[in-house]
């Protein structure tokens, strides 16, 4: 659906994008991870055909990004997606199924879809940004698109919203749609998306499932461990574990990915010592500062 | 087709709310209004019909008005887009920008002519009321209606191309007020210094009708004058250019719009969301 090989876009002779490379296959949802100013939205507008690239090639739908074929399969959903304010939301969806060659009869079961029935005859003046957020989702619904382009889509909505908003795009995604959407909001992402791609300073720094992520961060698990009721357990545990250190009423270790079983097989001897344990791998937010401190240095 | 058309009744419908409509009809039946109760005076000495004389005083009136009205209602057009942020959205659907400023172009021209059709409706109507004969007058009526639409379609072109040029409404509001009082003030003041420091010399025979012709406003102010019976109520400089053929005046009055468009689309393909 999507490819982009050793892409390249330079602004002022600074580097934007340098020789990214990578791929959305039909039905796979991709999460674009970066600081502001990484290039997740020079990438997106690139790959949408509103800016031009200087070298690489992208291929968009087997086409041209911007090309006719590549907007007609393509939809969109800008940070901050804006309307005119004169128009009602149902005006402003019924525009864009004309564009689409829709029916504009369309519109109000869109916006149905989206939570916005209500509000379908208000002026979109009158929104809150969530419910201007929702316009944005609702005209990048039509006509079941084959490309999606989301750039920061869960902005400005409430915990509820976004997790109606995740599960169209899974349906969306079932139907074979491909997905390629940025986020700040690394915990959503990290259960919602198939793969990730970690961007800094317009360079990829890595990219994969949460799992291959998390092996090339190789941050450390945390194992914390309650001690039991029998007398001195915490100072026996402490004991048996090298490196462990008292966290309130917890025994606390570090320790490596590969260091992991056989602190556990050392744990389970100790079992009558143990009323609970708890494993915390790194979570994303960990593994994306290591990945981005590592490009760095 | 279907996508220029839904542009233009979207703009349509922006342009109903922000009371653009409203604005464009009031000032040309106010003036037109004006202009009746002023122009019925000499209708007798000049031996023409009243409407027909009303209608050399409404293409005075046109001349400064229309290119007005037409320019404040573009050059918001494209960088009110950019400044919205709703431009890359609108860019990424499967429409080219030249049907963008096409269907913009559509919804203000109908704005246009439902303010120009109601002003000079306006001022037939006073006419006929006051001189069963003006009714001669329509012809020329109608040639004034139709040539105030290419007209405004000239500075309907014009602003979208200083809307893109521009890319914030504020610059392309000061470009779009300097346009208008360079072009239709200042030219023919410009104009009118130069014949009288030429004193019937060279400029006066090679360069002036040429001038005349180059300037959209003036030469829709040369054809309808040129084509009426009633130019000496009106006189001023176009009296100066009567040797021009009205045919010259329509061809130049023709050809700018497409020029004005040309100017348009290619300013806008330069602007990156």
């Amino acid at each position: 659906m999507l490819t982009l090989s050793h892409l390249t876009k330079r602004f002022d002779g600074a580097a934007a994008l340098s020789d990214v490379s990578l791929s959305v296959a039909a039905g796979e949802r991709v999460a674009l991870l970066g600081h502001n100013g990484a290039g997740k939205s020079t990438l997106m507008k690139i790959v949408l055909g509103l800016i031009a690239h200087d070298a690489g090639e992208v291929e968009v739908l087997g086409a041209a990004p911007g090309s006719p074929r590549a907007r007609d399969g393509v939809a969109y959903l800008p940070e901050n997606a804006a309307f005119h304010p004169a128009l009602t939301g149902r005006e402003q969806i019924a525009h864009y199924l004309r564009l689409r060659g829709l029916p504009a009869s369309g519109a109000p079961a869109l916006l149905e879809r989206v939570g916005l029935g209500d509000a379908a005859q208000r002026r979109i003046g009158t929104y809150s940004k969530g419910m201007r957020q929702r316009v944005g989702l609702a005209q990048a619904l039509i006509g079941t698109p084959r490309l999606m382009v989301l750039d920061e889509p869960t902005s400005g909505l409430d915990p509820v919203s976004r997790r109606d908003f995740y599960e169209i795009l899974d349906g969306l995604a079932a139907e074979g749609t491909a997905i390629l959407l940025s986020s700040h909001a690394l915990t959503e992402v990290e259960a919602r998306t198939d793969r990730m791609v970690i961007l800094s300073g317009g360079r990829m720094v890595a990219q994969g499932t949460l799992g291959d992520l998390r092996r090339r961060a190789d941050l450390p698990v945390r194992i914390a461990v309650t001690p039991s009721d029998i007398p001195c357990s915490a100072t026996t545990l402490r004991e048996a574990l090298p490196g462990a250190v008292q966290e309130g009423g917890q025994v606390v270790l570090w320790c490596a990915q590969d260091a992991k079983l056989a602190a556990l097989a050392r744990i389970a001897a100790l079992s009558e010592r143990v009323a609970d344990i708890d494993i915390q791998p790194p979570s994303l937010e960990d593994i994306y500062s290591q990945l981005n401190r590592r490009a760095g240095q | 087709m279907i996508r220029i058309l839904s542009m233009a009744q979207t703009e349509f419908r922006i342009a109903l709310r922000n009371r653009w409509v409203a604005i464009a009809v009031a000032m040309m039946v106010l003036f037109s209004l004006v202009l009746s109760a002023a122009g019925s005076a000499p209708t007798g000495a000049l031996g023409a019909d009243r409407l027909s004389v009303v209608v050399a005083s409404l293409t005075s009136l046109a001349v400064y008005l229309v290119p007005l009205v037409a320019l404040l209602m573009s050059f918001d057009a494209l960088a009110g887009e950019v400044e919205r942020g709703t431009l890359p959205l609108l860019l990424t659907y499967p429409l080219s920008r030249a049907e963008i400023i096409l269907g913009k172009l559509a919804a203000h021209l109908a704005v246009m002519a439902v303010a120009l059709a109601a002003g000079y409706g306006l001022a037939a109507l006073t006419a006929w009321m006051g001189d069963a004969g003006a009714l001669a007058g329509l012809p020329a009526l109608w040639r004034l209606f139709w040539s105030s639409m290419v007209l405004g379609a000239v500075f309907l072109g014009a602003g979208y191309a200083l809307s893109a040029l521009s890319r914030r409404p504020s610059g392309a509001a000061g470009l779009a007020i300097g346009l208008w009082l360079g072009l239709i003030v200042l030219y023919d003041l410009g104009l009118m210094a130069a014949l009288v420091a030429d004193d019937g010399g060279r400029f006066t025979t090679h360069v002036f009708p040429w001038a005349m012709l180059a300037n959209p406003a003036d030469a829709f102010r040369l054809f309808n004058l040129a084509a009426s019976d009633a130019t000496a109520a009106a006189a001023g400089l176009a009296g100066a250019a009567n040797s021009i053929p009205a045919w010259a005046a329509l061809t130049s009055l023709a050809l700018w719009p497409f020029a004005a468009l040309a100017l348009a689309d290619a300013a806008f393909r330069r602007v990156t969301p």
